[in-house]
């Protein structure tokens, strides 16, 4: 199984241990892991913003780094639903379409394809999830409050593998934590009271770090986090997964 | 229109956000609201399958719109309605006007309708003379503070009732300083009670018209609708041309969704079903288009036309419960306005579609599953294309589309950047970064994932 490593632009800049702890894990767990050395960015920024007409050269650059791995795995939800949803190239539509459906976020990868049932890691702290929308709401990684439906959670489920680790309960579970790509300074006064206010959540059930599956979000918590002098820290799931 | 007018949304919100603590009440008391619907929710196991009812039942009607209202119309003219069509909302003002002319009236009440709220039906009336007397406790509400409504199901819901306590105590003679809810309302309704009795004309909205019968169906939890309606001689009900179900049974199906999705309520107080006038009265309908065949002809957006008006999208939008209803500056806020409202005027409403962080939460709790942010996400599509977008964040996505679709620019600007963050944090750190505001960049490692990668895994 040849896996190809997709690291988010902003990642890959600013989170590179992210990355790391990704690819890690992955070949620990047995994979044969290639980051194809020339990726960017999956387009998002530009298409939220209404750009999407824009975002070509960014597509056929994904689908040259892409086309010849059996799966694609990034420690995003955001970037991974944003592929899965608009990976389109004049051309090699073929490719594109076999990019959309074999592309995965870390945790569904690890749940779904690998089906992992335990893991060599150990974390003894009190954690809070945050569940990133687009990874949730988007690509099912968890069950969404709003539905009555049964409940599930594959970022729960792998972190329930780690030793020590404690999960705290929110108050609310799934609200969204103001990111929101450039709405987080287009509409920074909103962006920044979602942010605090979910943060807020973690602290006052007792969480010693929040993870979750997209670095967008926690880069955004962690700039709140900062500025305030908190001790909570941040820390992306493949960091946790892959802390022995 | 309102005060609003040329306003944005994020320097609208910005404002509503300098006092925090009343942020906080907003967010919390419709957040509240939100539980309250999803415990009702549980309590039905088929609630899923009720919301795909629904959506269907409204996705027919919209495959049939024409049909359906030529039955409508057939069927309330037979049941001694008279049917007026207005294509927009000049016309639906200029029917009501001369409606109330011939009547010979001054002063008349209204139940909730968020039509002609859309309409503006108000000020245009009293430009001509009439004054409205809006019967719904919250639409009295912001009717005497004089501003709109900021949520389609709890008009009032940013007012504190220490600020109604006052609004009353000024306009309605109640106590300085009495805000008990209870004597608030007792006070409302001994008012209210005196325009009902002398009122002769009375406006309604309709929540659902049902073709086979030619029936309308108004749901509210005051009963004002019904106070207005049958004291009356002449009752005008104005509705939405999207308004319309097809049978009586599929009510079954809506009025199980509407109050616990708005409220939490298993159901409105009063569903009242208006067929015919009785003798002496008049019943006028008002078939309003205003857009909606316009929307109707968009294929990315018809569905939002499936709406029936109960807020649940505004209640868990965690931007909405932020910014506050009067943010979105239009008649209907949060994220079905969102998505409304760039059908009326594109130009005005350019900033809307993006006051979202596209979380899909609304899409989740809305009862006939309209894909809303889906939605929001092809409108700013839609008014990029149409140039509506500022020219400085059309250059920024020029330019940070060609870093991002260049690998060696990008691995270039990359490393620069972070040269630059790490030497002068001045250059990033500062008043004019949004981000910095409130936030604290991130630091800026020595070397990228890609940088490692090469030194530690390339062959």
């Amino acid at each position: 199984m040849k896996v190809g490593l997709f690291i988010p632009c902003y990642i890959d800049q600013f989170y590179p241990n992210v990355g790391i702890a990704t690819l890690s894990l992955l070949e620990k767990l047995g994979c044969e892991v290639v980051y194809p050395q020339g990726q960017t960015c999956c387009g998002q920024p530009m298409a939220n913003s209404g750009f999407e007409h824009l975002t070509h050269g960014c597509n056929e650059l994904f689908v040259k780094n892409f086309q010849d791995y059996d799966y694609i795995v990034a420690p995003s939800g955001s970037c991974v639903l944003h592929i899965k949803d608009h990976l389109h190239v004049d051309g090699k539509e073929d490719a594109a379409t076999h990019i959309r459906q074999r592309i995965y976020e870390l945790s569904e990868f690890l749940t779904d394809v690998l089906k992992v049932n335990n893991l060599r890691a150990k974390f003894p702290h009190k954690v809070g999830i945050h569940q990133s929308c687009h990874g949730q709401r988007g690509l099912h990684l968890s069950q969404m409050t709003e539905l009555v439906a049964a409940p599930f959670s594959k970022p729960e489920q792998l972190l329930h593998m780690v030793e020590g680790l404690e999960l705290v309960e929110l108050k609310r579970k799934d609200e969204c934590c103001g990111f929101g790509g450039t709405f987080c300074v287009f509409e920074e006064a909103v962006s920044v009271k979602m942010g605090k206010d979910r943060i807020d959540d973690h602290v006052n059930n007792g969480a010693e770090y929040i993870t979750g599956n997209d670095v967008s979000c926690l880069m955004h918590l962690e700039g709140i986090l900062r500025r305030q002098n908190s001790n909570v820290k941040v820390l992306h799931i493949a960091e946790i997964l892959n802390h022995e | 229109m309102n005060e609003h007018q040329h306003k944005e949304h994020s320097l609208l919100a910005a404002d509503f956000n300098r006092n925090e603590p009343r942020v906080n009440w907003h967010d919390e008391t419709l957040w509240w609201v939100r539980q309250k619907r999803d415990r009702m929710a549980w309590t039905l196991p088929e609630w899923e399958a009720l919301r795909e009812a629904a959506s269907c039942i409204k996705h027919n009607v919209l495959g049939n719109l024409h049909d359906y209202l030529v039955e409508f119309e057939r069927n309330a003219q037979q049941n001694g309605a008279v049917v007026h069509w207005a294509a927009n909302a000049e016309e639906h003002n200029r029917i009501v006007l001369q409606l109330l002319r011939e009547q010979g009236v001054k002063r008349m009440v209204k139940s909730k309708s968020m039509l002609t709220e859309e309409c503006h039906l108000n000020p245009f009336l009293a430009e001509n003379g009439i004054e409205v007397i809006d019967t719904d406790l919250g639409e009295r509400i912001v009717q005497l503070a004089k501003e709109p409504p900021s949520h389609i199901v709890l008009p009032c819901i940013h007012k504190k009732k220490e600020e109604i306590g006052e609004l009353f105590h000024e306009h309605l003679g109640t106590p300085a300083g009495n805000a008990d809810p209870q004597f608030l309302t007792a006070a409302a309704r001994q008012h209210l009670r005196k325009e009902f009795i002398q009122s002769r004309v009375a406006i309604t909205g309709v929540n659902f018209a049902v073709a086979e019968t030619g029936e309308m169906v108004v749901c509210t939890n005051e009963g004002n609708a019904d106070m207005g309606a049958h004291l009356a001689d002449v009752h005008i009900a104005c509705m939405g041309i999207e308004k319309i179900i097809p049978k009586r049974h599929h009510l079954g199906v809506f009025l199980r969704l509407l109050a616990r999705s708005a409220t939490g309520q298993p159901i409105t107080t009063y569903s009242s079903h208006f067929r015919k006038p009785k003798a002496g009265q008049q019943l006028h309908i008002v078939l309003v288009d205003n857009g909606r065949s316009r929307q109707l002809d968009r294929d990315d957006f018809r569905n939002s036309l499936k709406c029936i008006r109960c807020g649940a999208c505004m209640n868990t939008c965690p931007v909405y419960r932020r910014s506050g209803g009067h943010s979105y500056h239009n008649a209907i806020a949060g994220p079905i306005g969102a998505i409304l409202a760039p059908n009326l005027d594109m130009k005005e409403y350019a900033d809307l579609p993006f006051a979202s962080t596209l979380c899909g939460s609304c899409s989740n709790v809305c009862p006939v599953k309209i894909d809303i942010h889906q939605q929001l996400y092809k409108w700013r599509q839609v008014i990029v294309q149409e140039g509506h977008s500022k020219p400085a964040k059309a250059a920024s996505m020029h330019a940070m589309n060609m870093v991002l679709s260049r690998p060696g620019l990008y691995k270039a600007a990359g490393g620069a950047g972070r040269w630059v963050m790490r030497a002068m944090p001045a250059v990033v750190n500062n008043k004019l970064n949004p981000w910095y505001k409130q936030r604290e960049m991130p630091e800026a490692p020595k070397q990228s994932f890609a940088d490692w990668y090469k030194k530690n895994r390339s062959k």
